[in-house]
């Protein structure tokens, strides 16, 4: 099953690459992993997105925590949460197609945030299958290029990872 | 009054000193040359010079192992960090606090490809527990303060400490922190109070309980507490090969070791009880064979572990207690005075009877010759003539296991060898640095003469030191466990497992400075023995190699890839 992990660690050189090397070390996947520290300037907080069976999950999140680096984990998919991804698309958008690529950016509230003679960029964002979604609506052929940051979540209401 | 400023290097050896260093095992070069005058000027503990780093790491592992302290090593950037890594992967796969601080080539050479350059962090970043490049000289008492409390606290293991050159030249005041806080790093000490009820009340109610004990009874200084209360339980208990010593072999309650190579009653025990306690153990591969073998019999599993990773990594755990394996069993100690009179032991009586019916095949026997010797034979001599109270090093192959097996132990930290990573090589610097830790204890080094080779040099070591190991070479001319494998699994197709070209150890070991004997004959295995215990040999290394018998195998055997129950017996049985 697909997991959303968030978790909390010290901003240091090396941090990043502790986890991803746990990851292949252990022969976990990742989907994608997003890095940025917080307003907290000592801590980075990152988002990954794995599959696996429970156990496997159960493995990462405490494979995780034993990193020293690591202050807090959290599996997002114990509870109610939110993720959002954004994307970046370059689309063939020539006279004949423009209207058209407007349409279908607009269904998926996107925004067209760069024009030239043959094409638009739109920048689109939401859930990682909301994404795939569009990229499914669009002719194969239309599509010039992308670019996904990957998933950021969090938890719905009250539940908050901070330390 | 201006404060008194210390160099970088200075620094290193203050706080090394301030955590009671007793021993840096360690090979000088380049990158640490600050370093190595701070150790001449300052002598605030003795360097034992290796003959190579790998050699360094593993003496240092082994004065942890023996002691229970931090062993510390210290090598130079490049090849000297390169080849510090086995050790530092044997120290790790085994959980042994250690801190092994490296030179770096200069911070503004750092990524240049400088001589003697290599990503150290990087490298070792797998195989530590954690590690460190030191950026600024203020960095340096903190870092090596944390890297101790890392090293020994929670499940220990190794940490590195990488140190650049120009920081151990720079000056700035040294202050040792008394105290540190990581704020990302908790490790649990106590056990939940409700799970050890539980699970006490789980193990009385069973009619075939069964208790199996790894290293971190021994690593966690719990053997007073397990014996203790596996006494008053009257259960029976086995060790995997990493926890020997950890409860008294001679109890009649031990099983002795259980697993690939261990006994008959100690595996069948294990497979068909119906309480299993696991405590400080992993349910590695080599120790429950094939997983889902062992989980086809029902029996409920209670696990005690320091480390939560540990708790159903490979076997689902229905009662997991996380915590100190001591503090967990001194609570089992107290809470199991409360319940005492609930523990009706006669339920247990018809599976203590079935387990002497399993004893009574004598799994270890085997068949003892006038012609040529058996390796089984020397363990168990050596045990006699050491009246079972020596440090024993091992390698990595058949001598290991028949070690293990056949050298009881009742003593904890008296066994040490390379149980996760399976080191060849370890045998010679696990004594060195266990007879430094103990002057005056008798150390062997149970070797074969495929393993002794790999860390061969460090006999120059053992003479600049003075250090009386005597060395058991169980010399059968071939890589003996890869002969067996290839013997059991691979048509008798010995592909690379002949030691052709061997040296001749006797004069070898004379050429080092030390004393050397061969010995052939069966007749002549105790008194060589004897002799290198003697009084006349209390200050030399002695070198025994026997030629032992070229077929032996290890048994009994459970086939990678089968369960526990589906052990092959010697044919002597």
């Amino acid at each position: 099953m697909r997991h959303i992990i968030s978790l909390l660690m010290e901003n240091e050189a090396g941090a990043l690459s502790r986890v991803a090397g746990l990851f292949s070390a252990r022969g976990y996947n990742i989907e994608s992993l997003t890095v940025a520290p917080t307003e907290d300037p000592s801590l980075s907080r990152m988002t990954i997105v794995t599959s696996g069976s429970d156990d496997v999950i159960e493995q990462i999140i405490k494979q995780l925590n034993k990193l020293i680096d690591v202050v807090k984990v959290l599996d997002l998919n114990d509870g109610k949460h939110i993720e959002r991804e954004l994307m970046l698309v370059k689309v063939k958008a020539s006279h004949q197609y423009r209207e058209e690529m407007k349409r279908i950016s607009d269904i998926f509230r996107g925004r067209i945030i760069d024009v030239s003679d043959n094409t638009f960029t739109i920048e689109i964002t939401g859930s990682s299958t909301k994404l795939d979604a569009y990229l499914d609506s669009l002719d194969k052929s239309a599509i010039v290029e992308t670019v996904r940051t990957g998933a950021s979540g969090i938890g719905r209401g009250d539940r908050i990872l901070k330390i | 009054m201006s404060i008194k400023k210390f160099t970088g290097a200075e620094i290193v050896i203050h706080s090394l000193h301030k955590e009671n260093t007793e021993f840096v095992f360690g090979y000088p070069g380049g990158a640490v040359l600050n370093i190595y005058d701070a150790i001449f000027q300052l002598k605030k503990f003795k360097h034992v010079l290796v003959r190579h780093e790998q050699a360094a790491v593993h003496a240092a592992d082994a004065y942890s192992r023996s002691t229970g302290k931090v062993g510390v090593a210290l090598v130079t950037s490049g090849p000297g960090a390169t080849n510090a890594v086995t050790g530092i992967a044997t120290a790790h796969m085994d959980s042994i606090p250690m801190v092994i601080i490296s030179g770096q080539v200069p911070t503004h050479a750092i990524g240049q490809d400088a001589f003697q350059e290599c990503d150290t962090v990087g490298i070792t970043r797998p195989c530590v527990k954690h590690n460190f490049l030191i950026k600024k000289i203020e960095d340096i008492a903190p870092t090596i303060k944390k890297a101790f409390h890392i090293a020994r606290s929670g499940r220990p293991g190794p940490v590195v400490v990488d140190i650049p050159k120009d920081i151990t030249a720079e000056e700035a005041v040294f202050e040792y922190p008394s105290e540190i806080e990581l704020r990302s790093y908790h490790p649990v000490e106590k056990g939940h109070q409700g799970q050890i009820t539980k699970a006490l009340e789980l193990l009385i109610s069973s009619k075939k309980p069964m208790v199996y004990t790894g290293g971190g009874v021994v690593l966690g200084d719990a053997s007073e507490q397990l014996t203790k209360l596996i006494k008053k339980l009257e259960f029976p208990i086995t060790s995997t090969l990493m926890g020997l010593g950890g409860f008294p072999a001679d109890e009649n309650q031990f099983l002795g070791m259980l697993g690939m190579h261990g006994t008959y009653e100690a595996n069948m025990a294990m497979q068909e009880c119906d309480v299993l306690i696991a405590i400080g153990s992993r349910f590695d591969d080599r120790v429950i064979g094939n997983p889902d073998h062992f989980l086809s019999k029902p029996r409920k599993i209670i696990h005690i572990d320091i480390d939560p990773a540990s708790i159903s990594k490979r076997v689902k755990i229905d009662i997991p207690i996380v915590g100190n394996v001591k503090s967990v069993l001194e609570d089992m100690n107290e809470i199991y005075s409360t319940l005492e009179k609930n523990h009706d032991k006669k339920i247990q009586s018809d599976w203590m009877a079935t387990i002497e019916e399993w004893k009574s095949k004598k799994s270890l026997s085997y068949k003892n010759s006038d012609k040529v010797i058996k390796p089984q034979y020397v363990v168990e001599e050596l045990h006699k003539v050491t009246n079972g109270d020596a440090f024993i090093t091992s390698d990595v192959g058949q001598h290991q296991m028949w070690a293990a097996q056949y050298y009881p132990f009742n003593k904890p930290r008296r066994w040490l060898n390379s149980g996760g990573l399976g080191t060849m090589g370890v045998g010679l610097p696990y004594a060195m640095g266990a007879q430094l830790a103990h002057p005056e204890a008798q150390v062997a080094c149970i070797t074969g003469e495929a393993s002794i080779q790999m860390c061969i040099q460090e006999l120059s070591t053992c003479k600049q030191f003075h250090l009386p190991v005597k060395i058991i070479n169980l010399n059968n001319r071939y890589m003996g466990m890869v002969r067996q494998w290839q013997e059991f699994f691979y048509g008798n197709r010995y592909a690379e497992s002949y030691m052709d070209a061997l040296p001749d150890f006797v004069k070898l070991a004379e050429s080092y400075g030390h004393v050397g004997l061969q010995i052939e004959k069966p007749s002549e295995v105790t008194d060589a023995l004897k002799e290198a215990f003697s009084e006349k040999n209390k200050e030399r290394l002695v070198f025994l190699d026997f030629l032992t018998d070229q077929t032996e195998n290890v048994y009994p055997m459970v086939p990678n890839g089968k369960g526990l129950s589906q052990m092959i017996l010697s044919e002597d049985l």
